[in-house]
């Protein structure tokens, strides 16, 4: 069970995602920006960071790197691709997933523990998950709020593709001004996920806020070794 | 542009000033003075080189003779560290003071190096671009000694909380410290904020990075090897922060003067990513000989750094440096402080792969020189020699200054104010209604507006992070060796003694790794003070670092190195004296550290030290009474010790449920702390007989809740774990005076106040301020 993570110029969780996949029981194969190659691997992380130290829009010169040549036709097969806050913000600008992400609403980069609720527990990535069970897992961004036109976010809602959302503040206020308090997306075929908050820094006691990251990677490696024992 | 006037007439093509041009023009007039330079330092140049110096001598001379880089006021009293240094300690140091940073032996064949700078005057001018560049500075000191950096600090000190000014620095100076680390990619797990009057006009922003590395990867700033390439890589060189040692960091703010933005630099933390990781290949590669980082003086103290401590001269054609701005001139280019570049010795046959890995990482390196016979740095414009210095003169035998000092006047009267006079509450209520204000206060409020804007958690290896005792982050993710780290001063208490407040804050850094469970092991220190010039000052550094060094000596731990930063001072008013110290400890297995927070009901609540009757300099005054005055807390550091080994015994025994230090603010907002860290309370009982005065008569309640005396923690153990844990304490004075539960803190017979109560007097201070 292979997991490629590519490490753009300014990836920073790319380490992280790596040890995330090995603490679940994957193999994590390193992948490089630079090379069209993804060396076979059964499912790809593309991590957080500041890819290109995101002095343009996030993700908008990552999303032109020879890898993603590779990339974006094999998830488009069907290859299990999960996109972390930037990754996600690379997603969105290669069209693999709809949306936008922009600069949170109060302005500020913002590093907190963040409570989530599941809601589709049938994605490559969440399948370990229920529906409705609730997450705490850590989000920190500068432009973590997701936006939409209404029909992409109707769209979204009614096919389930909504994977996660925040759990709303006191006040009714998401941490970031994302609309609908969307934290997640998946694509039609669920092969896709992305999501702003980290689950790779909620898998290891005492080095987070939870075990409850795992899920992510128990997911992908079981259904990966599902699908191997049926081909 | 007028008709009338007449169109500018086409410069004439500068002279270069090359040596011989210097040589045969002696009587030129050069902007010494402009330049920073004293007369007599003017004439020692002169002298040193046997000519007038080119212009592009006279602008490394100036930079590296500046107070920032040659420590000429300081450097007569660093004699002190070595006096206080004892074989026993040198064990430990793999690498001392006077490298870009002390590196330590953590065991295990693993090397952590540390060190905590400032960044205060370009901070203020400029509150993003300086607090930002003063954290990739640092970084690039720890990525110099051949290290992963791994985590960082920012001990941060600011005017009032409700000054204008502090509107526009503090916000600028926190994105700016987030803004770069969280870009770069390391953790933010701690450091300072302090308010006070006396920072208005000069904030200290001091940033703190720890890196790690296996002992054999230790990298040294040398250039030696005749024939070995001198590479230059990373950024370009731009016409930013050019002067910014000589004119920022050596001169006090006066009102009127003209604006000094353009000595800023600018960062580049993406830049500085790449760099640190194509720094990493490079050394496992096993092709850099020697390296040093680019930071404040340029070019100007890497070329002449590396070539003093090689064994050799050193070659540069200037002419090759790449640079963004075409039109600079050779002494600009030399001056120019921009950010994110490396200079390092390649053997020539290790040149071929070292620019294949800087290659694959997209970074311009450049040879621009090398290692010579001889003794001379020699630089070249276009194959025309304009500098020809002994490199030893530039970098390392400046000037040094035996300034004069003197106990300031003013602290007789200080000292005799003490706060016997001041109205002390009287009844539950009162003591209650004051926990809830200090609660609040700029000091002590929840300091998350701040610390949320740092990312935590990258590189998946903290441990703890603000708001607990200490930051503290694994090494080895195979046994989970790893490191505690603490930023601690109580400047007020350095004002009261600057001798006795540097210790304490010495001692408070060390409890604060104890507590997490780390066993001390170094130190480094960011020394802020006012101007040299003023003996009141002067006296305050000697007497400062006369109380660290003697500190660090008893307690067995080294100073392996750090800063000084003069002239924090607005007209003729300085800082109080803020020697902000940082100690590093080591930990077997970083899972089995202390959290500050009670987690469960029914764990006891053990408090150890001894409480005497010692709230001068204490918050309690600061606040309540805007008073300072008096003498500060005793320093007790046999206390220190004993109660360390039992802090760091505890946790590895596994035992440890929370443990908490006392400090600014005593035991009642340490425990308050510890109750609204997790949200669980406790019933505190026995205080009344807990504290003693000087004769022996038991405390108040309010004088035992508030003192600030030190050498003392909190600390809860599960019931079934207290025996145990009563073994360990030995002779450490101790009283169990509570047990954890429900949701309040209750000091029985005295008052009671809800964890929700104190958690709403203590979040929304800063958001009042600073916005949601």
């Amino acid at each position: 069970m292979k997991v490629g993570v590519v490490t753009f110029p300014g990836s920073l969780d790319d380490r992280d995602a790596a040890r995330a996949v090995r603490e679940c029981g994957g193999e994590a194969v390193p992948l490089w920006h630079g090379d069209a190659d993804l060396k076979g691997v059964d499912a790809v992380i593309l991590p957080g960071g500041f890819s290109y130290g995101d002095y343009l829009r996030c993700g908008a010169i990552a999303r032109f790197a020879p890898v993603m040549d590779a990339l974006v036709p094999a998830a488009q097969g069907g290859l299990p691709v999960l996109g972390i806050c930037n990754g996600f913000q690379v997603l969105t600008e290669s069209h693999l997933l709809p949306g936008a992400l922009i600069r949170n609403d109060h302005r500020k980069f913002n590093c907190v523990d963040q409570r989530l609720v599941v809601e589709n527990a049938s994605t490559a990535w969440t399948s370990d998950f229920e529906a409705g069970q609730e997450i705490t897992i850590v989000l920190k961004n500068g432009e973590g709020g997701f936006v939409a036109d209404e029909k992409t976010l109707d769209v979204l809602e009614g096919e389930g593709r909504v994977v996660f959302r925040y759990v709303p503040d006191a006040d009714g206020r998401n941490p970031n001004g994302s609309y609908r308090h969307i934290a997640g997306i998946t694509n039609e075929r669920g092969n896709v996920v992305g999501l702003m908050p980290h689950p790779e820094h909620a898998v290891e006691a005492g080095y987070g806020p939870s075990l409850d990251g795992r899920g992510f990677f128990t997911s992908i490696i079981k259904q990966t070794l599902e699908s191997a024992a049926t081909a | 542009m007028s008709e009338t006037q007449t169109a500018p007439a086409a410069p004439a093509a500068p002279v270069l000033d090359t040596v011989e041009h210097a040589a045969s023009t002696p009587d030129v007039e050069q902007p010494w003075a402009e330049l920073g330079l004293k007369p007599d330092e003017y004439a020692n140049i002169r002298e040193i080189i046997g000519r007038r110096p080119t212009i592009a001598e006279l602008a490394m001379y100036s930079v590296m003779w500046s107070e920032h880089c040659s420590y000429k006021s300081s450097k007569i009293h660093f004699k002190l560290w070595g006096e206080n240094t004892t074989d026993e300690m040198r064990e430990k140091l793999l690498v001392g003071i006077g490298e870009n940073a002390g590196v330590v032996d953590i065991g295990d064949g693993w090397a952590v190096t540390f060190k905590v700078e400032s960044h205060n005057h370009p901070s203020y001018i400029e509150p993003y671009q300086g607090a930002a560049t003063g954290v990739g500075g640092i970084i690039r000191d720890i990525m110099s000694m051949g290290a992963r950096p791994i985590a960082v600090m920012d001990p941060l000190r600011f005017g009032n909380l409700h000054h204008p000014d502090t509107q526009r620095v503090l916000p600028g100076v926190v994105a700016g410290v987030g803004g770069y680390g969280n870009c770069i990619g390391l953790p933010n797990i701690g450091g300072e904020v302090v308010f006070d009057d006396c920072y208005q006009g000069n904030p200290l922003v001091n940033a703190l990075c720890v890196g790690a590395m296996r002992v054999e990867d230790i990298h040294l700033a040398k250039a030696s090897g005749v024939g070995n390439k001198v590479i230059l890589f990373g950024a370009r060189t731009g016409g930013d922060g050019i002067g910014g040692v000589s004119v920022l960091a050596s001169e006090t703010f006066d009102e009127g003067g003209p604006t000094k933005r353009p000595a800023v630099q600018v960062g580049d933390p993406f830049a500085e990513k790449v760099l640190i990781e194509c720094c990493l290949d490079l050394y496992a590669a096993g092709v850099v000989d020697g390296i040093q980082d680019l930071g404040g003086a340029g070019l100007s103290c890497a070329t002449s750094e590396l070539a003093s401590n090689g064994d050799g001269g050193m070659q540069v054609e200037l002419s090759l440096v790449p640079l963004r701005d075409a039109s600079l001139q050779p002494q600009e280019i030399l001056m120019s402080e921009s950010q994110e570049r490396m200079m390092a010795v390649v053997e020539p046959k290790h040149l071929e792969q070292f620019m294949a890995i800087t290659d694959r990482w997209d970074v311009e390196a450049t040879v621009i020189g090398e290692v010579t016979d001889g003794e001379h740095l020699v630089i070249t414009w276009h194959g025309e020699t304009i500098v020809d210095v002994p490199p030893r003169s530039v970098a390392h035998e400046g000037p040094t200054y035996d300034r004069p000092l003197a106990r300031p006047a003013y602290l007789d009267e200080l000292n005799a104010s003490g706060t016997a006079a001041l109205a002390k509450p009287q009844t539950g209520d009162e003591i209650r209604a004051q926990l809830l204000t200090l609660l609040g206060s700029p000091n002590l409020c929840d300091k998350s507006w701040i610390t949320d804007q740092y990312d935590r958690y990258v590189l998946g290896n903290t441990a703890l992070a603000q708001p607990d005792d200490s930051g503290v982050v694994r090494v080895d993710e195979e046994t989970g060796r790893g490191v505690a780290i603490s930023t601690d001063c109580n400047s007020r208490f350095t004002k009261l003694d600057p001798y006795t407040g540097a210790q304490l804050a010495l001692a408070e850094a060390y409890r604060n790794v104890a507590t997490s469970g780390a066993a001390p092991l170094a130190v480094t220190d960011c020394l802020n003070f006012g101007s040299p010039e003023d003996p009141g000052v002067m006296w305050q550094f000697r007497e400062s670092i006369r109380g660290i060094a003697e500190g660090c000596k008893f307690l067995g731990i080294p100073v392996t190195g750090g800063n000084v930063s003069f002239y924090n001072q607005t007209g003729d008013v300085a800082i109080h004296p803020t020697p902000v110290i940082g100690v590093l400890g080591g930990m077997d297995d970083v899972s089995k550290r202390s959290g500050s927070g009670f987690r469960s009901d029914d764990a006891h609540v053990y408090l150890l030290g001894t409480t005497r009757d010692e709230l001068d300099g204490s918050e309690w005054a600061h606040v309540v009474h805007k008073h300072l005055g008096g003498v500060p807390p005793q320093v007790d550091l046999t206390a220190e010790q004993a109660l360390g080994r039992v802090l760091v015994e505890a946790a590895r025994s596994g035992i440890v449920e929370a443990a908490h230090d006392l400090s600014e603010g005593g035991l009642a907002i340490a425990l308050a702390e510890a109750c609204m860290r997790h949200g669980v309370g406790v019933t505190v009982d026995g205080l009344d007989q807990l504290g003693a005065d000087a004769d022996g008569n038991p405390l108040d309640v309010f004088t035992t809740l508030f003192s600030e005396s030190s050498a003392r923690a909190l600390v809860a153990v599960p019931a079934g774990h207290a025996a145990e844990f009563e073994a360990l304490l030995g002779d450490v004075p101790h009283a169990r005076i509570g047990v954890t539960g429900g949701r309040d803190l209750d000091v029985v017979g005295h008052f009671s106040v809800s964890v929700a109560e104190l958690r709403s007097a203590h979040q929304f201070t800063l958001p009042a301020v600073f916005g949601g």
